[in-house]
């Protein structure tokens, strides 16, 4: 039995995970895929918001203006990069100016630090591609850019790494309390037991809520489309460029990514498929459409992949974290979208606390606070590389050319705790794959490596688990096998 | 008689050829543009040909497959049963280009040979 | 810092033919740098017939072709290294390149030669509609698979793109047994050889549908079926015209992009048109001694025209090492311009002073013509005009050019090639 069950290794289960690791309990997360960072957390804008946006006095606005507070130090500690880019609110229309000062007003109001109203000319100045309509803007330097990716798996690690038990391709199917007030989770690989559970299910936190509570929930899946620009066009916009928001959330933004490309997005549909992450055309189209009124010039030509992400939206607009009233010992987190990303690491700290305090957790006196990312060889001088290679030839080796990814950045992605298991694992560990080639060039080379270092047959090799295998076969059928 | 339609290899035109056939023999040919479609289209109509490229499996080599080919054209109606013959070879490395995979493949006369080396 | 006279990189049919033609010019020190485990390039994995026929007058497949050019740099006991990749070129000809066995390392080259090729376009540059399962790949990665490593992506299939590595492939996986349903092609063309539509699809009984582009892709973690529809003159899909097939696999034969990332990094200016370096009539980039030739030049559609652009590429590099820079004056340059029709031009420029007596002309045409003319303009005076039955985008075309004739006209500007109906 464990002291504490988290449902969900998206960034929210990841940070959770990571602050209850700090003390002594026993943790372990129950993922339905085969990775972390599966679900919402794969396919967002990757923005630290500055926190103007959710309504004054929420518990969004609280948990953004921490979350992005927090995000330095946590960057620094888990050795992911970041960075405070600042963002713009754009303005095109006259009559819509007093808007900014709404925003400007609310910004302050949430704590938000730094935030300045610029003339037409300043924001020009600052952003020389912005629409020529640009009647100015809200501009909050508070505001970054993060790899959601990197942040999620290095949370995990580093809660793996202290002790926490991840389960992955284990998905919960029902979940009982017993007279002694244990919960029972039932999953396709058995049953869990726990003191606590926290559900973190992202588009499935209603359906995990429903299962203990009378007081049902609603999470709509809010689709967004986006592009991802090559980083020949990355240096576009400086900053994260925004429209003014409307109801259906904070529109259609441009923006650097933390590697270089830009990225643009997202629409926003709501679905009632929970796996409904499809593109489509007219999402696309409406998306260029959008981000050309206040971004000009905007190299569409340039787009090396298009994906589509599903906000976990709940019909108030607000976070549910709280102990389930009905269900004692069940925490929810439900109804994270943006700004979920900026906001988990006060998610974790607020619901590991909240724990501490039901469970009077002690604190380990050997947590281990910090984790080493992968070694980026590109960051090194040429005497240092040369070094590396001499020590580890896979350095030498690149494996992704578009990246610049060599075979000895896989090997680490592969072994280290939670180590990566597909082409989407090593993927959003390296980068590999992830350039304008879109993995033609390096996933044979990938799936060899696999092959290899798992020791599974390529035949089993997948794109991200389950049934994504690459290769069905062998050519010539019965004869096609190895030597016997 | 017979009447097949056709589409002219020889030039990005690709004319529609149709051959007029009877027992065997062309009566006509029209649709060609020039005479190369005339002789492209009574070679086809009579007796067609391909030169079938695959490759074989390799046991002991740095390759797992070596590339092979018909070191001339066979009966285009024999492509499958030639493909079954590649598909049953298994060859041992080395493997040098040109050497003999498969002697008179069918009893075409052709050979079936290594298009690369296999160490 | 390690010197040579040439550096090529690339080791596929380009840089082979450069590196033979660079000895056979008189250069000792030559180095190929090739990324892959063997040298021949993508040649390897097209393993079909059809190479050569221009320069051995001979039918080869693919890996006996780069053979017959992998023998004589093994002959002339050319230097090559393998697993090999290039870093970076800076403007004065250092190339930084890594491996496993050396580190990384700097080498002085006298001149450079880029043959790095070209990549195909993926499923992202295409903006195509649905879920991002596996079973999507580039036809050239699926030939890699099926040829080289000798495993079924999968046994029911559908072609996007109608290039001739989309049917050859189409070809391929029948013959190994899968089911090739349908290749649609989004323009009312094919750019493919008229003799890979025939033995390919129609061999096969395969359909080939034109104007025709994927909308959809069904399956969450594998490719489950494939949605295309046709497309209008706008090239938008037309409601009401979806056809779904399910399979497993989508191919992409969508268009080669020259790989150039090398070549910008350096500072190389570009043609947009055609992705690759602008060239002088040595193929000579704007930075002095670095030549370009091949696929990373421009797209051909045949190797026996890569490997004759590259031996020339190979004999410019040998004589401007042999020269050094004593040799940098310019003389009477022109420009070439590609008009209504045609696309492009390589070489982009002309030095009348410093041309060899003929000079050949590459291009493309951008639509099919019937029964046009191909016209060379001096300025404003046309002094070439040739009939063609046929004219595709698919095939590239060539003019020659005679020095005299270039010499003959004082103050030639320009010289411009036109598609002309008369």
């Amino acid at each position: 039995m464990y002291d504490v069950i988290i449902i969900g290794a998206g960034v929210t289960g990841s940070s959770i995970a990571r602050q209850l690791s700090r003390y002594n309990a026993s943790v372990c997360v129950l993922e339905k895929c085969e990775d972390v960072c599966e679900g919402t957390s794969k396919a967002n804008s990757a923005i630290v918001h500055a926190g103007f946006d959710a309504a004054e006095g929420s518990l969004m606005a609280k948990m953004n203006v921490r979350g992005n507070e927090l995000m330095g130090q946590l960057a620094e500690d888990l050795d992911i990069p970041f960075k405070r880019n600042g963002a713009m609110v754009v303005c095109i229309h006259k009559e819509a100016i007093d808007g900014l000062k709404t925003l400007y007003d609310r910004g302050i109001a949430n704590g938000v630090k730094d935030l300045r109203i610029l003339s037409r000319e300043e924001a020009l100045e600052m952003e020389p591609n912005l629409s020529d309509n640009v009647e100015g803007a809200l501009y909050a330097p508070t505001s970054g850019i993060i790899c959601p990716f990197m942040l999620n798996i290095a949370m995990a690690e580093n809660a793996a790494v202290n002790g926490v038990d991840f389960r992955f391709n284990t998905k919960v199917e029902a979940i009982k309390r017993d007279e002694e007030g244990i919960w029972h989770l039932r999953t396709n690989n058995g049953e869990y037991t726990a003191r606590y559970v926290v559900n973190a299910a992202g588009v499935y936190a209603d359906i995990i809520h429903n299962m203990v509570s009378a007081n049902k929930i609603k999470i709509t899946p809010r689709r967004g489309d986006y592009c991802l620009l090559d980083k020949e066009v990355g240096g576009h916009v400086k900053h994260t460029i925004f429209p003014q928001p409307t109801n259906l959330g904070k529109g259609v933004l441009v923006s650097p990514t933390i590697h270089g490309n830009l990225i643009v997005g997202p629409t926003a549909v709501d679905l009632e498929n929970k796996e409904g992450n499809n593109t489509t055309a007219a999402g696309i189209a409406d998306l260029i459409a959008k981000a050309n009124d206040h971004v000009k010039n905007l190299p569409m030509r340039k787009v090396i992949t298009s994906f589509a992400g599903l906000r976990a939206h709940e019909a108030n607009h607000e976070f549910i974290i709280k102990e389930v009233e009905d269900a004692p010992h069940f925490i929810d987190c439900a109804g994270i979208e943006s700004p979920g990303l900026t906001s988990c690491p006060a998610i974790g700290e607020m619901v590991g606390g909240m724990l501490k305090e039901k469970m009077n957790l002690t604190e380990k006196e050997n947590w281990i606070s910090k984790r080493k990312g992968i070694l980026n060889p590109q960051e090194l001088s040429l005497e240092e590389r040369n070094e590396l290679i001499k020590k580890e030839p896979a350095y030498g080796q690149i494996i992704c050319r578009c990246e610049s990814i060599s075979e000895g950045e896989i090997l680490d992605a592969i072994h280290r705790p939670l180590g990566a298991r597909s082409l989407d694992g090593v993927k959003r560990r390296t980068r590999a794959g992830m350039g304008r080639c879109q993995a033609g060039f390096c996933s044979p080379r990938v799936m060899e490596i696999l092959h290899r270092e798992l020791g599974l047959p390529l035949e089993e090799v997948t794109k991200s688990g389950g049934r994504s295998n690459i290769v069905i076969e062998r050519t010539k059928g019965s004869n096609g096998g190895d030597e016997a | 008689m017979e009447k097949r339609e056709l589409t002219c290899i020889g030039c990005p035109m690709g004319c529609q050829i149709t051959v007029e056939l009877e027992n065997g023999e062309v009566l006509s040919v029209k649709g060609n543009t020039c005479p190369i479609g005339d002789n492209y289209a009574r070679k086809e109509v009579i007796h067609p040909e391909r030169t079938v490229t695959s490759t074989v499996v390799v046991d002991g080599g740095d390759k797992p497959r070596c590339s092979v080919k018909t070191a001339g054209n066979i009966p285009k109606d024999k492509i499958d049963e030639c493909m079954k013959a590649i598909d049953a070879v298994r060859v041992k490395a080395p493997v040098k280009i040109g050497d003999v995979i498969i002697d008179n493949v069918l009893g075409t006369g052709v050979n079936v040979v290594a298009t690369r080396n296999v160490d | 810092m390690i010197s040579y006279d040439i550096v090529i990189i690339g080791g596929g049919p380009a840089g082979l033919a450069a590196a033979v033609s660079a000895r056979k010019s008189g250069i000792e020190k030559i180095l190929i740098l090739e990324r892959d485990k063997e040298l021949g390039g993508i040649l390897n994995q097209c393993i079909h017939n059809g190479f050569g026929l221009h320069t051995f007058k001979e039918e080869l497949t693919g890996p006996e072709y780069a053979y017959r050019f992998i023998e004589q740099v093994l002959e002339e006991k050319i230097e090559y290294k393998l697993n090999t990749m290039v870093m970076d070129i800076s403007p004065d000809r250092v190339v930084t390149a890594m491996s496993r066995e050396d580190g990384m390392y700097q080498i002085q080259a006298g001149a450079v030669i880029l043959a790095m090729g070209c990549r195909e376009r993926p499923r992202g540059a295409l903006n195509i509609p649905g879920y991002r399962p596996a079973g999507i790949f580039s036809a050239g990665t699926a030939q890699r698979l099926v040829n080289i490593e000798g495993y079924m992506p999968g046994r029911e299939v559908v072609i996007l793109g109608s290039g001739d590595i989309g049917l050859i492939m189409a070809r391929r996986m029948t013959l190994e047994g899968a089911k090739v349903k349908v290749v649609a092609e989004l323009l009312p063309y094919s750019g493919g050889l008229k003799r890979n539509i025939v033995q390919c699809l129609n061999d096969f009984g395969i359909p080939l549908k034109l104007s025709h582009t994927v909308v959809d892709i069904e399956g969450k973690e594998h490719v489950t079926a494939v949605t295309i529809a046709e497309v209008g003159k706008d090239m938008k899909p037309i409601p009401g015209t979806e056809e779904r097939y399910t399979c497993d696999t989508l191919l992409l034969s969508c268009g080669l992009i020259p790989e150039n990332e090398l070549s910008n990094k350096a500072g190389i200016q570009m043609n947009p048109v055609t992705s690759g370096p602008i060239v002088n009539e040595s193929l000579e980039t704007n930075i002095p001694g670095v030549f370009a030739c091949g696929n990373v030049l421009h797209v051909h559609d045949l190797v026996d025209y890569v490997s004759e652009e590259a031996t020339k590429a190979g004999a410019n590099a040998a004589k401007f090492v042999q020269n050094g820079s004593k040799d940098t004056a310019k003389g009477h340059v022109v420009e070439l311009k590609a008009t209504d029709g045609a696309r492009y031009t390589v070489p982009c420029t002309v030095d009348v002073d410093k041309m060899e007596d003929l000079l050949t002309v590459r291009f493309r045409v951008g639509a099919v013509f019937k029964d046009s003319f191909v016209s060379v303009y001096f300025d404003d005076e046309r002094v070439q005009h040739l009939k063609k039955r046929i004219l595709a985008p698919g095939e590239m075309e060539q003019v020659i050019l005679q020095k005299k004739k270039l010499q003959e006209v004082k103050d030639l500007k320009t010289i411009t090639i036109k598609i002309e109906a008369e």
